[in-house]
């Protein structure tokens, strides 16, 4: 448990009268790629979204870091520095340069300079691809490119955590491999990601752990290899009997 | 008509003086109200959301001739009657108040809607990065607002130039107050109320050309 960076414990999370979250109790130790998968509605992006507090939670416990991101006394601000997120739609900010988008949190909380936050940025751009786009307005980028621009302003902050909300959703087919391309590199390089996805080969290859969810529960969980091709649950083998 | 032109030139010239600082005064203070009551609509604190409510339905809900009269006659009267016994409000002053309330409660609409136009993943996207909720609002949600907010600002600023004409009934000596003045003393209707019309069509004339040009500049970066 000592290098637990996620620990979420009998999580509820009610939206009004409907119970999204029942329960859901979950360990992610350093280094590790949880993918979560299900059918829409099983509350795998509401839990994604509690984990650094973008919705409240309605009872449970979550620590990050060994911080209770769930106490009020925690400075949220201060652990959302270490844990990236990666949004469906991209959320670029429309009116800024990409290399503004990248350096705008890190400067503004006074955590690089504005000359080390340029050549930061600079050089994750050059990771993901997209050097000669610093410049550019989100508008002027295909959805791949966003995203990567979007994955790379989260890489800006330094985060140990990377939570990743149906990425490749909103892509059209051809741009979806060269954002799990950028992902995938993340992975090998030992980055803690929690992956929301319906990208089942991307799953196999890089998860080291499967989590089915259904119904605000964790239905089954395990590797790749036993949760693709050993389900034991029932729900679990319809759902991947329709998806795979 | 050059008649009076020869002879209240100097008083219209003036008028017209008046009348734009008044609009100058209640948009700017306006703009205050409007980004405090507009501000409190758009977060999620309740007690804020009822203040604001409150303000915008009230303000809305009164003509703009019956809060100058309340603000120019009742609160005074009110104040001298608490043991104030001297105090007393100018015409210009109550006509500041009564327009910067007016304007701003309008404003605090035009401002709400442009801040929530603005798609809720923008405010996610900041706070993800770990800047507080003001900050994400200043930096990111906030300027992509004004875009959008511009157009009916102007708007309303140009409904607040013609709104000072209702401020001639607390005796405050604007455009229109003159016309009244001119015409009493010249009995040339047609004349008077022709010249009153085309200096205050000028004034808004270029105004809105000019926002239309920087309305245009601004959206050129897109």
């Amino acid at each position: 448990m000592a290098d637990s960076k996620i620990s979420v414990k009998n999580l509820r999370k009610n939206f009004g009268s409907l119970e999204v979250l029942k329960d859901i109790s979950l360990e992610v130790t350093e280094g590790e790629v949880v993918v979560l998968i299900g059918p829409s509605g099983s509350g795998k992006s509401t839990l994604l979204r509690c984990l650094n507090q973008l919705e409240k939670v309605t009872s449970g416990q979550i620590i990050i870091d060994g911080y209770d991101v769930t106490d009020k006394h925690t400075d949220i601000n201060k652990v959302r520095e270490n844990i990236g997120m990666v949004f469906q739609h991209f959320n670029l900010f429309n009116h800024l340069t990409v290399i503004k988008n990248m350096t705008l949190a890190p400067v503004h909380l006074k955590l690089l300079s504005k000359e080390e936050a340029k050549d930061k940025a600079l050089k994750l751009l050059e990771r993901v691809g997209l050097a000669d786009k610093a410049e550019a307005f989100p508008s002027q980028l295909s959805g791949g490119q966003k995203q990567r621009v979007a994955i790379a302003r989260a890489l800006e902050m330094n985060p140990d955590i990377m939570l990743f909300d149906e990425p490749t959703s909103a892509l059209d087919p051809e741009m979806v491999g060269e954002v799990l391309a950028v992902m995938k590199e993340l992975a090998r390089e030992g980055m803690t990601m929690v992956v929301v996805t319906h990208e089942i080969g991307f799953a196999r290859e890089v998860a080291s752990r499967v989590i089915f969810m259904e119904g605000g529960y964790i239905v089954e969980e395990g590797t790749p290899e036993e949760v693709f091709n050993n389900p034991k649950e029932p729900r679990t083998i319809d759902f991947l009997s329709k998806v795979l | 008509m050059l008649m009076i032109l020869q002879r209240y030139g100097l008083m219209l010239v003036a008028a017209l003086g008046q009348t734009l600082l008044l609009t100058l005064l209640s948009l700017f203070f306006a703009m205050i109200i409007g980004m405090i009551f507009g501000l409190m609509n758009v977060g999620h604190n309740r007690v804020f959301n009822f203040i604001g409510t409150v303000y915008v339905d009230a303000v809305r809900g009164v003509p703009l001739i019956v809060l100058a009269y309340f603000i120019y006659f009742g609160v005074p009267a009110a104040i001298q009657g608490i043991g104030f016994d001297t105090f007393r409000l100018t015409a210009l002053q109550a006509g500041t108040i009564a327009l910067s309330m007016n304007c701003g409660a309008y404003m605090a609409e035009i401002i709400r809607a442009g801040i929530q136009s603005v798609d809720r993943g923008q405010m996610e996207a900041g706070r993800s990065l770990g800047l507080t909720y003001g900050s994400s609002m200043a930096l990111i949600v906030v300027p992509q607002a004004i875009r959008t907010m511009i157009p009916s600002i102007i708007n309303q600023y140009i409904i607040t130039l013609k709104d000072t004409s209702i401020l001639s009934v607390i005796g405050f000596s604007e455009l229109t107050n003159v016309g009244k003045t001119i015409m009493g003393n010249t009995f040339m209707a047609l004349q008077t109320w022709t010249i009153i019309g085309i200096m205050y069509m000028v004034v808004i004339v270029t105004l809105s050309k000019l926002s239309k040009k920087l309305e245009r500049r601004i959206n050129r970066g897109r």
